[in-house]
């Protein structure tokens, strides 16, 4: 008796599509992609109708329109006389620095709060463990409404710096003070004193967008410094290693840091300008609107929170055998910690830093809580309201957010690759 | 040899430790004392803890419960604590905390959102503790007994207690005797809820549910001649069929015969707490499902499927939610057809599902990413189908590792509900809270609000991540 089974007739059946494997994936694609067209074509056909039905159409010109709004906080020249597209610009610088410096402090205080968190002094690592909790478990919203009624109700009035010659007389401290002399944080704004340069190097405007040479300098002037310090310390690392001996380096290397910045900051003049109270409110010196201090500091305490949790999490995968082994090899603490354990733990903690700071970046966006032009507040604001092209403006906006993104992860998975570990 | 010798034969008993080595001192010095650095730590800690209470202490000690507007408050505190003290005005919170929960909900209806919660909390507890019967017995009996309680103070009228005390004391009873059970109220929770918040005849949520019978009634019928997945297929279709085309006459005209129904209540009565928990829990519920069909095709051999998943997860996630909520409001009128308009409490959940599907999405894909390769193979090996296998082995293994970060996810969510306020709804932390600060008589109360609002958040998500973790240290099987 043979046992044989018959080998498969090889004849298609239409069965065969949807329960042989070979054809089976090719089914549910083509069938998926066949829904999707509908779909794709359902919706494109109900906005073509709706967007007839309002009379409206497709047009991105409105972006070389007069936006007639004022902003004010503008980091390149802009009036009311702009266009909605620089106003956009604008709107955008405005997203960027609350992020760039939101990121900054978030990692400041994240860091700090995580390694104290981890500290063997019982009464810091509770006072951070209520400040992880606190801020991580109720909405950010709240922490910028709070920090921006904070701000603004309950600071005092410009006209309570007031000092009047009667008061003087009569020996009265006026109602507020400047901090330091030089900070007024008043209901309306925080004023902080401005360097300025009393013999500047002229300005240039290119494409509308005034650059200064002196800034330029300077920053020439910090980036050659900066090499010539790394060109000066591979020589000293040379000489250690033919002689043994390292020369003394630290206060040459801060000569050469420094000491050229300084010597052009000199040159050009520079000194601060101090904010003064002038009729009803103070001139002079940088003013900062409350919208964005309030921003900023709930966005970079609430982000930082998360950041001390990733921090505490990527110190503590690194096993204590680590440390110990850096111990025995006779390393200093600080040498271990730079040599041994941050290199590893960073590998932990950089992916869900990445993260933290795409999420800060989006929730800039929440400026809208205390009314911050940012670009939800230009482009997906007033310019919106104004031109009525929701369509248009939303699209652009969220592009805009989009390509944000792509860039800050981007950026960082580059440096998440180039400290990962290679592993065979 | 002489005999002086001594030769001690019992041990002497141990010497107490010195005064530095035991107790308090002991304590103080290693945890507080130990380096120059951490005294100086503990000293700057100590200073802030102690200014920080001097400055708030007070303020809340001297907080005053009843009055009718600021004024008042201000004036009860400077006659009891004396010129230059300040002092909290919980009175507002006492005056208005019903609309910080409910919003404009029509005060008599109360007792149907209350009851609502009661349920979710039962219908919780069989997917919080599986068949654990203690733990069972003990929510569900804690939750009735809270949820009577509020509903005897909501008083909506003895018949209706007597009801609903029946009703707790049979799902009591039910969560000791058999709390599997318990699963068929979490399937019929979202159309229960649905029926008890917005009111209206009962025909729609049973006509909902009969789409759902249909379903079931055509896969097993066909299931015998037809195979899984085509009578999977033909249920959906005549399901479909149903919602679409048939349900509303049908419903419709059974009203007319039966009208049984309850008061209708309109969406834009909802608001805070109320708003916070519908959106929060309705979308926490539809995008776990969502989430993991978005990461089974992100990791999918099918390059359209990929490529579609990839793209809706990456847009998401490169987007802040405020955008989302705008597409909601303005946009999808635009996408759909003419002249349809529905609920913006619908449209704002909708989006905010797919929103927090796509974070979800890559948690669960790191889950996946976590298990070994011969976890699939083997699953293959034994001759699982593709469902079979992520049903039964992969699918376990990767939501519990990824349990923290779900969770996270779902705490993101419930904080993020607060940003419905910027498209017009009432959340409670920005719509109510301007509302009643712009009222006359409460002008110029920063804090008592923020702080109401913000510590029945602090609540809810630090009793989400602490239950996080005791999930966690439960599912582990790992020996480490």
């Amino acid at each position: 008796m043979t046992l044989a089974t018959d080998a498969p007739k090889d004849v298609f059946r239409l069965s065969m599509l949807i329960y042989d494997t070979r054809y089976r994936s090719y089914t549910i694609q083509i069938a998926v992609l066949v829904l999707l067209l509908l779909f794709l074509g359902w919706i494109t056909d109900n906005t073509i109708q709706n967007l007839a039905e309002r009379g409206k159409d497709i047009s991105f010109n409105f972006l070389w329109q007069r936006a007639g709004y004022d902003i004010d906080q503008q980091l390149i020249p802009y009036t009311n006389d702009s266009t909605h597209g620089r106003a956009t610009v604008i709107g955008i610088l405005n997203t960027l620095v609350v992020a760039i410096i939101g990121c900054l402090l978030a990692t400041v205080i994240g860091v700090v709060a995580g390694v104290l968190r981890l500290s063997k002094n019982w009464l810091v690592a509770r006072i951070m463990t209520v400040y992880v909790e606190v801020f991580r478990n109720i909405p950010v919203v709240l922490w910028i409404i709070v920090a921006s009624v904070f701000l603004t109700e309950t600071q005092p009035q410009p006209r309570d710096f007031k000092v009047t010659d009667e008061m003087i007389m009569a020996g009265e401290e006026p109602k507020a003070s400047m901090l330091f002399g030089a900070i007024a944080i008043t209901g309306r704004s925080t004023d902080i004193p401005a360097p300025v340069l009393s013999r500047p190097l002229p300005t240039l405007e290119i494409a509308t967008v005034p650059v200064s040479l002196s800034f330029l300098a300077f920053l020439a002037v910090v980036v050659v410094s900066v090499m010539a310090n790394r060109r000066f310390l591979t020589r000293v690392t040379a000489v250690q290693e033919e002689t043994g001996v390292r020369p003394v380096t630290w206060w040459k290397s801060l000569l050469i840091l420094f000491g050229p910045s300084i010597a052009l900051l000199i040159a050009m003049g520079l000194h601060l300008e101090y904010p003064e109270l002038k009729g009803f409110n103070f001139k002079g010196g940088i003013s900062i609107n409350h919208a964005f201090s309030a921003l900023l500091v709930a966005l970079s305490l609430y982000t930082g929170a998360f950041i001390a949790e990733n921090v505490r999490a990527g110190i503590m995968a690194i096993s204590r055998g680590q440390s110990e082994a850096a111990f025995a090899l006779g390393l200093r603490p600080g040498r271990a910690m730079k040599l041994v354990i941050l290199p590893q733990a960073l590998r932990v903690i950089i992916p869900p830093l990445i993260s933290q700071y795409l999420n800060l970046t989006k929730n800039t966006s929440l400026g809208i809580a205390v009314g911050y032009l940012d670009l939800r507040g230009t482009l997906g604001g007033i310019t919106m309201n104004q031109t009525g092209r929701e369509m248009e403006c939303m699209v652009l906006m969220m592009g805009i957010y989009l390509v944000i993104s792509l860039i800050v992860s981007s950026i960082m998975n580059a440096y998440n690759n180039a400290v990962k570990l290679r592993e065979r | 040899m002489s005999d002086s010798s001594f030769v001690r034969t019992q041990m002497l008993p141990p010497e107490v430790p010195p005064l530095t080595e035991r107790g308090l001192v002991r304590w103080m010095r290693e945890n507080l004392f130990s380096s120059v650095l951490n005294t100086v730590l503990t000293l700057a800690g100590l200073a802030f803890v102690i200014y920080a209470v001097a400055a708030t202490l007070p303020w809340f000690l001297n907080g005053v419960w009843n009055a009718k507007d600021i004024k008042e408050c201000r004036e009860i505190v400077l006659a009891n604590a004396g010129p230059e003290a300040t002092g909290a005005c919980w009175a507002l919170i006492r005056e208005r905390w019903h609309q910080f929960l409910f919003g404009f909900y029509p005060a008599d209806l109360y007792w149907r959102p209350v009851l609502a919660l009661g349920l979710l909390l039962v219908s919780l507890a069989p997917l919080l503790y599986y068949s654990m019967r203690r733990a069972n017995l003990i929510l569900v009996g804690t939750v009735s007994v809270l949820t009577l309680i509020a509903l005897a103070l909501l008083a909506p009228g003895a018949a209706l207690l007597v009801l609903f005390a029946g009703l707790f004391a049979a799902l009591t009873a039910v969560a000791w005797y058999a709390p599997q059970k318990l699963v068929w109220l979490t399937l019929a929770f979202p159309l229960l809820a649905f029926a008890l918040l917005w009111g209206g005849s009962v025909w729609g949520p049973i006509g909902v549910a009969a789409g759902f019978g249909i379903l079931a009634l055509v896969y097993s019928l066909t299931k015998s001649f037809l195979g899984v997945v085509v009578a999977t297929g033909a249920g959906v279709v005549a399901a479909a069929v149903w919602w679409l085309m048939v349900q509303t006459s049908v419903t419709t005209a059974l009203h007319g015969a039966i009208p049984l129904g309850i008061q209708a209540v309109n969406s834009d009565q909802f608001g805070g707490f109320l708003l916070a928990f519908v959106i929060g829990v309705t979308a926490i519920g539809a995008s776990l499902p969502i989430g993991i069909l978005l990461a089974l095709g992100r990791r999918s051999d099918m390059m359209l499927i990929k490529t579609l998943c990839v793209g809706f997860i990456e847009f998401v996630r490169g987007v802040p939610l405020i955008t989302v909520l705008f597409v909601a409001t303005l946009l999808l009128g635009y996408f759909l057809p003419p002249q349809s308009n529905f609920d913006l409490i619908l449209r704002v959940i909708i989006l905010v599902t797919f929103f927090s599907a796509a974070y979800l999405a890559e948690v669960i894909r790191g889950g996946l990413a976590a298990l070994p390769k011969g976890q699939y193979e083997a699953a293959d090996a034994l001759g699982l189908d593709y469902w079979q296998a992520q049903r039964l082995i992969i699918m376990p293994q990767a939501l519990k590792v990824s349990i923290p970060g779900i969770v996270s996810s779902f705490i993101g969510l419930f904080k993020d509900t607060t940003l419905v306020a910027f498209v017009g709804l009432m959340d409670p932390l920005k719509g109510v809270t301007t509302i009643v600060r712009a009222d006359v008589a409460w002008k110029g109360i920063y804090w008592e609000p923020y702080i109401f609002v913000g510590a029945i958040f602090f609540a809810v998500c630090f009793g989400m991540s602490r239950y996080s973790m005791y999930l966690e240290r439960k599912l582990k099987t790992d020996h480490r």
